[in-house]
This record gives C-alpha cells, structure tokens and sequence, in this order.
C-alpha cells in the first residue's frame, strides 16, 4: 500500500479543512450543518486574483458568484470606486439572480483569495440549501435598506 | 547561441543537445505542453533550452490514463482535409505545426478500434512529432532546484538539474498536474492511489471503494466492472456528468456505465458522502478494511465492509521549490496563480504550459473552464505563450496583415467557421482586429480574452474587434464580438444556429450590423 507523504498533502488537505472551518465563521453559511459545509467546500471552487486584477467586468455576460476568503476588492461602477468588500462578503449574486451582466467591476485592491460558484450552479444550491438563501435574503434586505438610507 | 559552461571535452562525451549553460529561456518537460512550447519557440526563433526527467518524449501519456485509452478523439474522416488547420477541430490530440507534412498525426497512426486513441497510440503521436519537426529535447535530465540571482544584465532564475545549472531570464514549466493527491482522511494510509491500482483481474470478485467521483474514479470503476464484486464510488458532492453539464465539466460519456449500473441497481453504489475513516477490521495486512462515511444529506452514518480502497481524488502540481520562489498557489491541484499569459502572477517571469496553464482560468464564462487542462487547448496557448515571451525578449511584434473593409465581415465569418483556437478555447482565446482609422483593420492574432478585455494584452491598448466562440452549459455554441473602443468593452453576442454553421445570412447581418457599429460599415 501507498504510504502517506507529509508535506504537500498535509498543505492541501489543511486548505480544504480550513475553508470548511473559515465558512462555518461566515454568516452567509452560519446556519448549515458540518455535512451541509463538506458539501458546499466541494461544490465552490478556489480562484485567487493578484492585485489590481478584475473578478467582475461590467456588462459582460456568463459571470459567476463569489465570497471573499482573503483580501480585498473594491466595487467600481462606470470607473467610480463605490464601495470596498472584504473577509466573509460575497458578489455577483444579483447578475445571476436577474440573469443580467454585472452593473459593476470588481477589481481586487488586495490580493484576493475567493470561493467561486458558477453562475448556473447558484440556483440549485439556494433551493438544495434553504437557510443559504434566507441569509442572502437578509444581506440583500440590508443592502437595500442602506441604499435607500444613502438616498434619503 | 546561448553561452555555455561544460568544457568541449564534456560535450563530446555526451551528445545530449542543450548542455547547462546560459539561455534566453529554459522549457522544463517533455509532455506535450513543453514539445509544443518548443516548437512554437524555435518558429519565433527564441534560442531556448529544453530539459525533461523523462528518457523519451510524451509526458504523462508515458504511462496514463491507466486503462490505456485516452479521453479526447481524434475523428479520422473529417469534412475538411487532415493537412488544413480547420482539421484541428475534430484532432484534439495531434500537436500544431505550420508545415501541412507536419500537422494531422494523429489519425494516421489508429488502428480503427476507437476514435479515442490508445496511451501507447498517444505516445507515437507525439514522438513523432518531435521526430519530424526536430524538436531537440535533453533527456534524463531532473530538474531538482530554482533559485533567483542577480547578473550582469540583471536578474535571472538559475535551474539547478542533475546535468548542472541553467542559467535564464525566464523559464517555462511544463511539467503536468502528476503528482498523486491524498487528502487526510484517517486510515488513509491504508489506501491506493489512481496511481498504484493494480491489474484489473486482481480485482475479481473484490469490495471495492474508490474515493472521488470524476473521470479517474469512474474510469476505475469502468475497468473494474467486469472484476470487481461490488463497487462504491463516495464524495461528498454529486457526480456530474458531461451529457448533463453540456460541456468537458464532468464525468465523461465513456465512463458512465458505473452510473447507469447504479441507478439500474446493477451493483456499483454512488454515494454522495465524506469519508469518516478507513480501518482493517481485524489485525493482518490483508485483513478486510471498514469504511465509514456520513451521507452529504445528513443521514445515519454508514458502515461499509470493503476489501480495497482507492484514493481517485487527483494529483497535484510538482512544482518543487517555486512556492519557495514566491511562486503562488491555489486550489486542491496546488495550481500556480497565473496571468493570461501564464505568467506566474507573483514572480515575474516564470511561466507554465501544457495542463498547468489550467491555472490562468480567464473569464470562465458560465462557470465553462477553458480546454487548457487538455492537449486539444493547452496546444493554442503554447502557441500564444511563444509569440508573447518572444516579445518580451525584444523581438518587435511585426504589424498585423491589413483586412481591407469590403472582406472584413468574410473575415470574421471564416474565423468563425474554421478557426480551431476560438473553437476549443471558448471565450477564452480570441482572434483580435485592430481598428485604428488611420490605417484601417489588421489581424493582430489570436490573444487571450482576459488580456483584451482588460487592454494588457500583446495587441495594445486602442480600439479593436475580438472574435470569439462562446458556450453556456446549454449546449449552444455560439459568436460573440467585443468592441473595446475609447478604453470601453461591450460585447455583442450572436444567435446560435442549431446545426453550427456561422455564415448563415443571418449570422452574417449581424455580424455587418457590428462592424457598422465599429465604424467600419
């Protein structure tokens, strides 16, 4: 039999176990169970973007959602710096919902470490994860809510 | 000619091409990323060095896929001639050369039985390929360190191989995704690796468990169904399968029998669960192992009494010391971070080909990776790749052939048609027509979308036309045109025709209506 090595591996496993664990912290999953977690670590995938590197592009189509590991990135609508998301926020969830191109770039104003979901896959995951998509619900309820305080 | 550092008497004892020495660029490998790296170099006439552990050419096709038949066709009889470049649509596996003598190889050395070439099949097709084009490779020769250090022209990378050192300003690592990946399950220990399973008939009448559920877990079990008594395949998410995903995303048609033996009840369990541990169920090495698993859905553990366990659940990349370097990674194949051009995204100058460019994801559109992880696509960006580190090594980017306006929509009609980079690297190579008024349209080559969106690619800056072949997981195939005019990227994407033809009249008025749009009606 294969003998185990330590080194590589060992790294390896440790990302997945840690993206397990970083996930539980995160609001947006706080309410599933650690199989629930297991599952939805092996649906995303990993992407990381170097500094200045774009994640989004506005008005291009096929885009997916993202949630923010590490890092930073800055939400920029017609080359306007509007907002700066960080550890734990997520993106590129209204484009898929409306089935619309995104209204913004996101360019990475840190090096950005990112769990990403494609665009056609979102759908499944909200209805397979019901207490997922409250809690989106109630982020996009806030985000609304904050809008129409900006605009007031 | 590259400076070199063994003595004369050193060379005449061994007649190895490419003694250590001093290079503009070095390509680590001999798979088929690194052969056509090389052969793309010398068409730019970039002195380099190529250097592979291996004794002879082909890469991880020297042993895999272990049931000696590969996953990408070739298609012997095509509609178009085996010597054309259009041919390269149904020849996913032959390498790119100019000389029509030089391309198709493939189809010519099949033995009729598949259209999905034998491993050793694949092997010949790439050393023949080396053969006739004259590639020169050194064998036997491993790779062991990188370091970085400063010379009299500045920095260069020194790549310390079991011949001695290399010295160059960029090197070009194309080495595969191969080294067999674990994860720490407990009692993993007591697992095979895909790469350690044994002969099919020492499976007969065995338990078998095999971790992962994607091409390599279900070819397994594929060869294994005429052997093996019972067959489970477990991970914690479902398997996907490419007729469902309409796309390379997922398990492939030829390695869905074990699925359809699992909804048939035929034997072969597909579990959607992680593994708790893996344990022998009494004292002995050939003792039965127990593994438990916890279903995905949140259901009673599971205890399974199984006689073998293998760990399908991928490999990782040998990238040795780069991370050291400050080379990057990410994912569970420890992919280098890449630029479009495959550059190493945090140490300038490092660059990746062959299955490693999977690492420069580019737009991944509709959650539809690029081909880069196979040869049908890794083949175009070696290509680009080439063209790009010759720039970078200052040979001038020669003007792009002019299109005169009155044939610039048969133009992108033909690339549509025929171009085999846009049609096995969907929405992530284009071809780009300049548009700068003062001297009218010119073809600058295919580029990276990623580069063209974002203006960094080798094609400038200023207004241009990209032409791309797009896919949405809905099994349309379809054009779509970028207009990056005045620094601002829109796309225009183009209805699909059910029987993919791109010159209908229809496609053609679009495609008029665009380049009215451009400025150019």
């Amino acid at each position: 039999m294969r003998q185990p090595t330590r080194t590589e591996d060992e790294r390896q496993m440790a990302t997945r176990d840690e993206i397990v664990d970083q996930i539980a912290g995160f609001a947006l999953f706080a309410d599933l169970t650690t199989p629930q977690l297991e599952r939805i670590a092996h649906m995303f995938e990993e992407e990381v973007f170097p500094d200045g590197a774009r994640v989004l592009r506005q008005g291009l189509s096929g885009s997916a959602f993202y949630i923010i590991l590490d890092g930073e990135a800055e939400v920029v609508i017609d080359g306007k710096q509007r907002a700066t998301l960080a550890r734990g926020d997520f993106f590129g969830e209204v484009s898929i919902l409306l089935g619309e191109a995104p209204g913004a770039d996101i360019v990475a104003s840190r090096p950005l470490r990112t769990l990403v979901l494609a665009g056609p896959a979102v759908h499944g995951v909200l209805l397979d994860n019901p207490p997922l998509m409250y809690r989106m619900l109630q982020a996009q309820a806030r985000r609304l809510r904050n809008a129409n305080r900006w605009r007031s | 000619m590259a400076e070199l550092s063994q003595t004369g008497a050193d060379r005449s004892a061994d007649s190895r091409p490419f003694p250590p020495g001093d290079y503009p660029v070095v390509v680590v490998g001999s798979g088929a990323g690194a052969i056509q790296v090389s052969y793309s170099l010398r068409r730019h006439a970039v002195d380099h060095a190529v250097v592979s552990a291996d004794p002879s050419p082909g890469g991880m096709f020297r042993r895999w896929p272990f049931f000696q038949r590969l996953l990408s066709w070739t298609k012997p009889y095509a509609p178009v001639n085996r010597d054309s470049p259009a041919y390269e649509r149904y020849d996913w596996n032959s390498l790119l050369a100019d000389d029509p003598t030089q391309r198709g190889i493939m189809p010519d050395l099949m033995d009729g039985s598949s259209y999905f070439p034998s491993r050793p099949e694949m092997e010949l097709n790439l050393a023949t390929f080396v053969e006739r084009t004259g590639t020169q490779i050194r064998y036997d020769c491993r790779w062991t360190a990188t370091r970085h250090e400063d010379g009299p022209e500045g920095g260069r990378f020194v790549l310390e191989t079991t011949d001695g050192e290399y010295r160059a300003r960029s090197l070009v690592f194309a080495v595969g995704v191969a080294e067999p990946y674990s994860p720490s399950t407990p009692g993993i220990e007591l697992a095979a690796h895909y790469a350690d399973t044994r002969p099919a008939e020492t499976y007969a009448g065995r338990r078998v468990f095999i971790m992962g559920k994607q091409n390599s877990g279900f070819e397994l079990a594929t060869g294994l169904l005429p052997w093996a008594r019972r067959i489970v395949l477990c991970s914690p998410s479902p398997a996907k399968l490419s007729v469902n995903t309409r796309s390379l995303v997922g398990v492939r048609a030829r390695y869905a029998q074990p699925f359809e033996d699992h909804v048939l009840g035929g034997g072969v369990s597909v579990l959607d669960a992680s593994i708790g541990g893996i344990a022998r169920a009494e004292d002995g090495a050939d003792a039965p192992f127990i593994v438990t698993v916890r279903p995905s859905d949140g259901g009673d553990e599971i205890v399974l009494d199984i006689d073998e366990v293998i760990s399908a659940t991928g490999f990782v990349t040998p990238l040795l010391d780069l991370p050291d370097l400050g080379v990057s990674t990410f994912g569970q194949a420890r992919l280098p971070a890449q630029t479009p051009y495959w550059e190493s995204a945090t140490v300038p100058g490092i660059y990746f080909a062959g299955t490693i460019g999977q690492g420069s994801a580019g737009l991944k559109k509709h959650g539809l990776p690029a081909n880069s992880g196979a040869v049908h696509g890794a083949r175009y960006n070696a290509r680009v790749l080439a063209g790009h580190l010759a720039g970078r090594l200052g040979a001038s980017r020669p003007a792009g052939p002019p299109i005169a306006r009155a044939s610039l929509v048969d133009t992108i009609v033909g690339e549509l048609a025929t171009g085999p980079a846009l049609w096995h690297q969907r929405a992530y190579l284009a071809r780009v027509i300049s548009l700068d008024a003062s001297i009218g349209p010119r073809d600058e080559g295919i580029v990276p979308l990623a580069a063209f969106v974002d203006a960094v690619g080798d094609d400038g800056d200023g207004d241009a036309l990209a032409i791309t072949l797009e896919a949405d997981g809905s099994g349309a195939i379809y054009p779509v045109l970028y207009l990056r005019q005045a620094g601002k990227i829109e796309e225009r994407v183009i209805d699909a025709d059910a029987l993919l033809r791109f010159d209908t009249p229809a496609t053609r008025a679009r495609i008029a209506a665009i380049v009215a749009e451009a400025g150019l009606g």
